[in-house]
């Protein structure tokens, strides 16, 4: 059974943060925000495994929101891999292509973390 | 290809309802199976032609995606010498040493409902419908010379039964009852934000003033500073509910007790870099993570460089 618990979602995972164990396995995805000048946000999308294509993602993503992005290379993100930036407010529509199973890439929920007001 | 991912799913399902599993963790179980369901959906969606461009494009992305997920997952199943093998006979043992076929053991279970305690090898997972009326009286599984292991469901049922009996107090307050002043936001500009209470509301949460800052400042992804009347000033607009919004997932991470919902919590910084959260109403410890602040996009640095 512990070893089930170390594969699927562990309910017990934030009482025993300290043993290490779930932090392994959990490797977060994390949807930030950032206000640039006046009104205007912006969209970062840390962490998305690398299996996928980032590129083939933002562009399809760029599509469906109906808005512009790049792509910050590893290097850029001073080693924090390759994150997708967008330009507004697109966290949640982000976090549901990232869970959709048929018209996204059908991860799960518990992996994304959603950072903002 | 697909199915063979799907397999794997389901193999982690099944093994997951073994019997020490109980009643709560089934919850997790059946997510599971919804997730084997709309797998399978997306599955059947690949076959279904699309009519629009967006989909199509979709599709091709996703089936770029898949396969690459597909061939570690083959990988996995045709390499029975790798680590996942290995994973794998580990399960099958454990399945074994308690029960010899999954749906052998729902049905006995089933009959074990039906029947009350029989069989010696689901017993333990049984035993949730005698414990419940008899703790009380101190018998069947309660009894004092009992041998038997308590499964934690049943154990954890009698902590909050005896909590809510002996120390109603303790078991009702909860988050609820715990409130901390709303933050005082003006604007200053156009451009900033001041955070006006924000040592007021630090001292009622018992953290302090630079943890709470840093948290914030990582969520709303900016920076700031401290003006002379300890007023937190923050780079952007921002209003008071949104800051609201942080400061109550900052209370759900770093301040309440995770084990008694307990607001009164000290954050202290323990060996090796590690931060604790000590509960002083249960006792209870748990690490918390440190504040990162991640990937923040370069806003306004171009402008600077042109600048300098
Ligand atoms: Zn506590």
């Amino acid at each position: 059974m512990s070893i089930e618990n170390l594969k699927t979602y562990d309910p017990f995972a934030e009482a025993d943060d300290d043993s290490g164990q779930t932090k392994q396995t959990q490797e977060y995805i994390h949807i930030r925000i950032q206000q640039r000048n006046g009104r205007k946000t912006l969209t970062t999308v840390q962490g998305i495994p690398s299996k996928f294509d980032h590129k083939k993602i933002l562009k399809v993503v760029k599509k469906i929101f109906a808005c512009n992005g790049t792509i910050i290379s590893d290097t850029e993100s001073k080693g924090m891999g390759e994150v997708i930036q967008l330009q507004g407010d697109q966290r949640l529509k982000i976090k549901e292509f990232l869970t959709n199973k048929d018209e996204g890439l059908g991860l799960d929920d518990k992996t994304i973390k959603v950072h903002g007001f | 290809m697909i199915a063979s991912h799907e397999d794997k799913e389901t193999a982690m399902s099944h093994t997951a309802r073994t019997p020490p599993l109980s009643a709560a963790l089934e919850a997790f179980t059946d997510t599971h199976q919804e997730h084997d369901a709309s797998a399978a959906e997306g599955a059947a969606a690949h076959s279904v032609p699309s009519d629009e461009l967006d989909l199509t494009l979709m599709k091709k992305k996703k089936k770029k995606a898949v396969k690459i997920d597909d061939g570690e997952a083959a990988g996995d199943d045709e390499a029975p010498a790798g680590e996942d093998a290995i994973d794998l006979s580990m399960k099958k043992k454990k399945k074994k040493k308690v029960v010899k076929d999954d749906d052998d053991f729902a049905k006995k279970l089933e009959a074990l409902n039906i029947e009350g305690k029989d069989g010696e090898e689901a017993a333990p997972a049984a035993d949730e419908n005698v414990q419940d009326g008899d703790m009380e009286k101190g018998t069947g599984i309660w009894q004092h010379d009992e041998t038997k292991a308590i499964n934690y469901e049943p154990l954890l049922s009698r902590f909050f039964t005896l909590l809510s009996q002996k120390n109603p107090d303790h078991a009702s307050t909860g988050t609820r009852s715990y409130k901390i002043p709303p933050p005082q936001c003006l604007r200053e500009g156009n451009k900033k934000t001041i955070f006006a209470n924000l040592p007021e509301i630090c001292k009622r949460m018992k953290r302090s003033e630079e943890h709470v800052t840093a948290y914030l400042f990582a969520e709303l992804g900016t920076s700031g500073s401290t003006d002379g009347a300890r007023r937190l000033v923050i780079k952007g607009r921002f209003q008071q509910k949104q800051i609201e919004n942080v400061l109550r997932t900052y209370i759900i991470e770093y301040v309440t007790c995770k084990t008694c919902r307990s607001p009164n919590t000290e954050l202290s910084k323990g060996e090796n870099r590690l931060y604790f959260i000590t509960c002083n109403s249960c006792g209870s410890r748990r690490s918390v993570q440190a504040i990162k602040t991640g990937f923040s996009a370069q806003v306004g640095k171009r402008r600077k460089m042109k600048t300098g």
